[in-house]
């Protein structure tokens, strides 16, 4: 399979996504699953102007993904798939049934309403419940900001509190 | 408002953004070599959602009245952050992928106290910018075909 990680990451493209995870797994494309990016050019173009040339940006909607999802995987070079938050890809799960084994959270960072389960995981009580159901799909949920990290079982992320 | 080091008197230049401690570390080297670390204000993105890093370097410009941000690395969520606030806010100055050199020169310059000082410091980051560039430089480098 060449999606290589199912991201959810409320920084999209950033220095991790691109460096961290990019280089070792040496990405090729990344599949930037948002409604609203999708809709905007200007967007669009600050992420773009963030990747290395090697690297190709696709900027799709939920149903555009889970639609294009078969044919990314086929790809021959590894790729990502990225979402801002924790919505986005229970939608994408439910929409591609199947084609998600593993979800990455990456980075849900600090807002009201949420609390500090890692360094990098604050989670509202629905969102807690949204990454459940996506485990209940089958789907393997696991916490890691990077590479190098321990990747974090998603029912031992729930039951922590604050930093790792 | 321009923000004064109580110890030097000197305005705040620009506000320096990155990763983890580099801002803060990257301004300490700039004090030690130059006691000039005062013309920088850093900001991390340690913990922070993209709104409230652009929320956190916004704070930054408008508590110095600083109109340049210094960031470091291309890819990365303080640079994301500050082209957004390059777009609400004409004048304001980015530049990415910085290094100490190019910080050292940026803090050295002298700058008028009258007169345009939006195009002064527009001169200064650019002057800077070509500091920074011509200070990469490898020794000892064998490349093997």
């Amino acid at each position: 399979m060449s999606i290589a990680l199912f991201r959810i990451d409320d920084r999209l493209i950033h220095g991790q996504v691109v460096v961290g995870w990019g280089q070792p797994l040496e990405l090729r494309f990344i599949v930037l699953v948002d409604d609203e990016v999708a809709g905007s050019e200007w967007e669009q173009e600050l992420y773009r102007m963030g990747v290395p040339p090697e690297m190709t940006v696709h900027f799709v909607t939920v149903a555009e993904a889970a639609a294009q999802l078969p044919a990314y995987v086929q790809q021959a070079q590894p790729g990502i798939v990225l979402v801002g938050d924790i919505g986005t890809m229970q939608r994408l799960v439910l929409a591609a049934p199947g084609l998600v084994p593993t979800v990455n959270v990456g980075g849900v960072h600090h807002a009201p309403g949420r609390l500090g389960k890692l360094r990098y995981v604050f989670l509202t009580p629905a969102e807690e419940q949204g990454l459940r159901d996506i485990a209940s799909h089958g789907v393997v949920v696991t916490a890691q900001d990077v590479p190098s990290a321990r990747a974090v079982p998603l029912e031992e992320f729930l039951a922590a509190s604050g930093a790792d | 408002m321009i923000t004064m080091s109580e110890q030097t008197a000197m305005p705040v230049r620009a506000v320096v953004a990155g990763h983890g401690q580099f801002a803060v570390g990257i301004i300490s080297a700039v004090e030690q070599i130059t006691g000039r670390g005062a013309a920088f204000v850093p900001v991390s993105n340690a913990g922070l959602c993209l709104d409230d890093i652009q929320g956190a370097i916004a704070r930054a410009l408008d508590e110095t009245g600083a109109q340049v941000i210094f960031t470091d690395l291309p890819a990365g969520s303080c640079t994301m952050a500050v082209r957004r606030l390059v777009r609400e806010r004409p004048g304001t100055v980015l530049v990415t992928g910085i290094n100490l050199s190019l910080l050292l020169d940026f803090a050295m310059q002298d700058l008028p106290a009258e007169g345009d000082m939006q195009a002064a410091i527009h001169a200064a980051v650019q002057t800077a910018v070509e500091r920074g560039r011509a200070s990469l430089a490898v020794y000892g480098l064998e490349v093997r075909t």
